[in-house]
């Protein structure tokens, strides 16, 4: 389409800097804009050379004396080293836990916990960049979700609860609150922090103390909220922070001192942990993967419905366990639709998760790319239709092409089992009824999307889905109010709200 | 024998197609069958294309590229041919400091003030734009308006910006609405036709979406959101909705229309947001002063400091840059 000539004349000009005169662009020559590239600088935070477990209120070396690196998946680059915690590691921070349980944090009225926990969002909130930062160069998402979703809704989240830590014997009423002691909380490598703001904001609020585990290839923004709990001189051994692989996750969970578990992963290590609290009187929250469907009826907003399709599975670079993974689209519109689809994932900009304008950032760990990729070639070879944007990925670091499969049937692999990757299925649908029953057809229950223009349509789907949280006419909506987790293999137990508050308190009669 | 019956057949179906196309009813009308659009959605995709962050040599390019796509705009009943010789200079010179700051696209006037700004533009470039069907209302008869565009014309306006009768559009009377277009158009022979939809009073995107499909559908060579009498006027997702229309009528026909948001447009930040838009949803074809225009008039001043900045490390204060 366009003049081959005058695009390299453009590149040329528009990198020498000169201002670029007028050229006379008219009908047929089409000159790709080149956006100059718009990074957010990386010193606005601090990243050590070394971390140690942070327990009792100070930093202290992992009894194993070893330790771990932990890179940026975006450049495989180092990025510092980790304490990488052993079973005494593990013993020495629940004892502690318990010691500020007993000691302080759980005799404390629930008007002081509340100033700590604004006193933490606050602090969080005036530190949100170098957060964002943190969280870019050590998970691979692009800056512009750290900056606007994740960091913004991890203060929403002690904002929330803080408000509640006061407030308990209004929230459940007749009844009594009181904290379970203390909470072991293993978190997920998808979103750091916003993870474990969902753990640490409620158990604290309701007077517990808390030992939680970050995931081993996301241990820095945990890290540094270590030391906003030391600014808002949080009383020592509420929080502690232990660092290391996932044997110690299990290790903590299964600690005979610990009153609750809370953990978000993979359904498969979500039933490890299921076994190992059997037959003991800990409390239980596990919010595990999904396979959600976004169904879109032939009366939807098209063009909508294309931005809440596209963020559903391409937000986190679809390493989401509620991310719209199945889109189900009405047959005598999937033509018109899936072009739209293929437009716009040609128009995702993929690369440097520190630039401003990247869309699609780097995959996380190496081991997660490499189930991704086994799970678009069994896609190919079952038969569906492949199609990626030829867009040009970095040499180095953990990338993938979004992706979209059409032509795919239920009993596909790559329909049943969740990817956690920008990797979209479509199906096609006749029938309300149909798009029901399909979606409804999956082990996994913890998410779907609905696109209608028609009211009556949504409260009817809304009330069939087997699903945790129904988005109508959007996507990838969270709230500290608002209760998140799942049906079915997606967990069981609710995140947000009350129902959140709920998962960590034993409530007594009056 | 078969052919005639033919032809009588597609006119009936024709004449059918009339008589339920024009209003909604209990078949609905062809326009009622447009897709809707969802205003959250369409908010939040606006706002996302506006955070995008445009430096350096790409925000030079684009800032070059709004002032060759803006149609600076005096639109007052105080307008005097004074006025249109000051403004017309303004146009073709922006910068008297900088030679490489190029013409504007258009002058945008009254159509009494034509003859004048033809007559300063002689030599240039820049084309003249004329409003007309009784702007800024519409509200007045149908030979009054179409009268007013030829004589624009023949006083030598290159472009006509017309507005849609919004009162038969909000009764329904989409045919009506359609006429007047097509019968402009006509009325417009050589000159291109501009249709301001006036946005601000159509006020929900559904109706947006349906007017712009309905002027294309007349011979619309370019839509306008708003006259800039009414508030609110150009906005970036009202704008954004209507590139969408464009976009799937040019998929549909083949046929490439234009955009152009007027009225509150005033800083060179905004002007690049529209420009993101415009790229990231109709992509490089579109990014040119035949597909696209800026209804404005202080805007420009914006734009000529942005430039300075970039180049001399510096902002200049506003006595550096003529009023017109």
């Amino acid at each position: 389409m366009g003049d081959q000539r005058a695009i390299e004349k453009a590149r040329r000009v528009g990198r020498g800097g000169d201002l670029p005169a007028s050229w006379g662009l008219g009908e047929g020559q089409a000159i790709p804009w080149e956006y100059a590239s718009a990074p957010e600088a990386r010193d606005i935070v601090e990243v050590r050379s070394r971390y140690g477990l942070f327990v009792g209120g100070k930093e202290i070396a992992p009894r194993s004396g070893e330790w771990f690196t932990t890179i940026d998946p975006s450049t495989e680059e180092p990025l510092a080293e980790i304490a990488r915690a052993n079973a005494a590691d593990v013993d020495h921070a629940v004892g502690v836990a318990r010691r500020a349980f007993k000691r302080e944090w759980g005799q404390l009225p629930g008007a002081e916990r509340s100033k700590y926990l604004f006193r933490i969002a606050r602090i969080l909130q005036e530190r949100s960049r170098e957060f964002a930062v943190l969280e870019t160069l050590n998970s691979g998402k692009p800056i512009k979700e750290s900056r606007d979703v994740d960091v913004p809704l991890s203060a929403a989240h002690f904002w929330y609860y803080a408000g509640w830590a006061d407030k308990l014997e209004y929230a459940f009423p007749g009844r009594v609150a009181r904290p379970l002691g203390v909470a072991a909380q293993v978190i997920p490598w998808n979103f750091p922090l916003l993870m474990l703001a969902w753990k640490i904001a409620p158990a604290l609020a309701a007077g517990n103390t808390v030992v939680l585990k970050p995931a081993s290839s996301t241990p820095l923004t945990a890290l540094l909220f270590a030391d906003v709990c030391r600014q808002a001189d949080l009383p020592p051994g509420v929080v502690n922070i232990v660092t290391g692989p996932g044997e110690i996750g299990m290790a903590l969970v299964r600690h005979p001192d610990v009153d609750k578990v809370a953990f978000t992963g993979s359904t498969a290590v979500g039933k490890l942990i299921g076994k190992a609290v059997a037959g003991t009187d800990k409390a239980v929250t596990l919010e595990l993967g999904g396979k959600a469907a976004n169904i879109v009826f032939d009366d939807a907003p098209l063009d909508q419905a294309i931005e809440g399709i596209v963020n559903g599975i391409f937000f986190n670079q679809g390493e989401v366990c509620c991310a719209g993974s199945r889109l189900f689209v009405q047959e005598s519109i999937a033509e018109p639709l899936v072009a739209k689809l293929k437009d716009r994932l040609s128009t995702l900009r993929v690369g440097d998760p520190l630039d401003k304008n990247t869309d699609v950032g780097a995959i996380n760990n190496a081991a997660q790319l490499a189930k991704i990729e086994e799970l678009v070639e069994a896609g190919v070879a079952e038969g569906a239709e492949i199609f990626q944007p030829a867009c040009e990925l970095p040499e180095r670091g953990f990338f993938f092409r979004p992706t979209l499969f059409t032509g795919v049937a239920q009993s596909h692999r790559i329909a049943q089992e969740e990817i956690f990757g920008p990797v979209l299925s479509v199906l096609t649908f006749r029938t309300p009824e149909e798009a029901v029953e399909k979606a409804n057809n999956t082990p996994y229950g913890l998410s779907a999307g609905v696109w209608t223009d028609k009211g009556s349509r949504i409260f009817a789907i809304v009330k069939r889905m087997r699903a945790g949280v129904v988005w109508a006419n959007t996507f990838n909506r969270f709230d500290p109010t608002s209760p998140f987790g799942g049906y079915k293999e997606s967990g069981f137990g609710r995140e947000g709200g009350m129902h959140g508050m709920h998962a960590y308190v034993r409530l007594e009669d009056r | 024998m078969t052919a005639t019956r033919d032809v009588a057949a597609r006119d009936r179906a024709h004449e059918l197609v009339q008589l339920w196309d024009g209003r909604p009813g209990p078949l609905g009308s062809l326009l009622g069958r447009v897709t809707p659009v969802d205003q959250v959605g369409i908010e939040e995709r606006a706002g996302s294309l506006m955070r995008r962050s445009i430096k350096r040599e790409s925000k030079l390019w684009a800032l070059d590229l709004a002032i060759r796509m803006t149609d600076l705009t005096t639109l007052e009943g105080k307008d005097t041919p004074g006025k249109i010789r000051a403004l017309c200079a303004k146009g073709i010179h922006p910068d008297p400091s900088d030679a490489t700051v190029p013409s504007v696209a258009a002058i945008c006037c009254y159509p009494s003030l034509v003859p004048e700004a033809k007559e300063a533009l002689r030599g240039s470039t820049v084309k003249v734009a004329s409003v007309a069907t009784g702007f800024p209302s519409g509200q007045t008869f149908l030979a009054v308006k179409l009268a007013e565009t030829r004589e624009a014309v023949a006083a030598g306006a290159d472009e006509i910006d017309m507005v849609i009768d919004r009162g038969a559009f909000l009764s329904g009377d989409y045919l009506t609405v359609f006429d007047e277009i097509v019968q402009v158009r006509e009325a417009c022979g050589e000159a291109h036709l501009k249709v301001i939809l006036e946005t601000g009073e159509l006020e929900t995107y559904d109706n947006v979406r349906k007017a712009s499909l309905l002027a294309m559908l007349a011979g619309a060579d370019f839509v306008k959101t708003s006259t800039g009498k009414v508030q609110p006027a150009a906005t970036i997702p009202v704008t954004l909705v209507m590139m969408l229309a464009v976009r799937d009528f040019h998929a549909q026909t083949g046929r490439a229309v234009g955009i152009k948001p007027a009225g509150a447009i005033r800083t060179a930040k905004e002007a690049i947001q529209y420009l993101v838009v415009l790229y990231e949803t109709l992509g490089p074809a579109w990014m040119t002063p035949g597909r696209f225009r800026f209804g404005a008039s202080t805007l420009l001043n914006d734009i000529l400091m942005q430039i300075r900045k970039e180049r001399s490390g510096r902002y200049s204060g506003a006595d550096y840059f003529t009023i017109d």
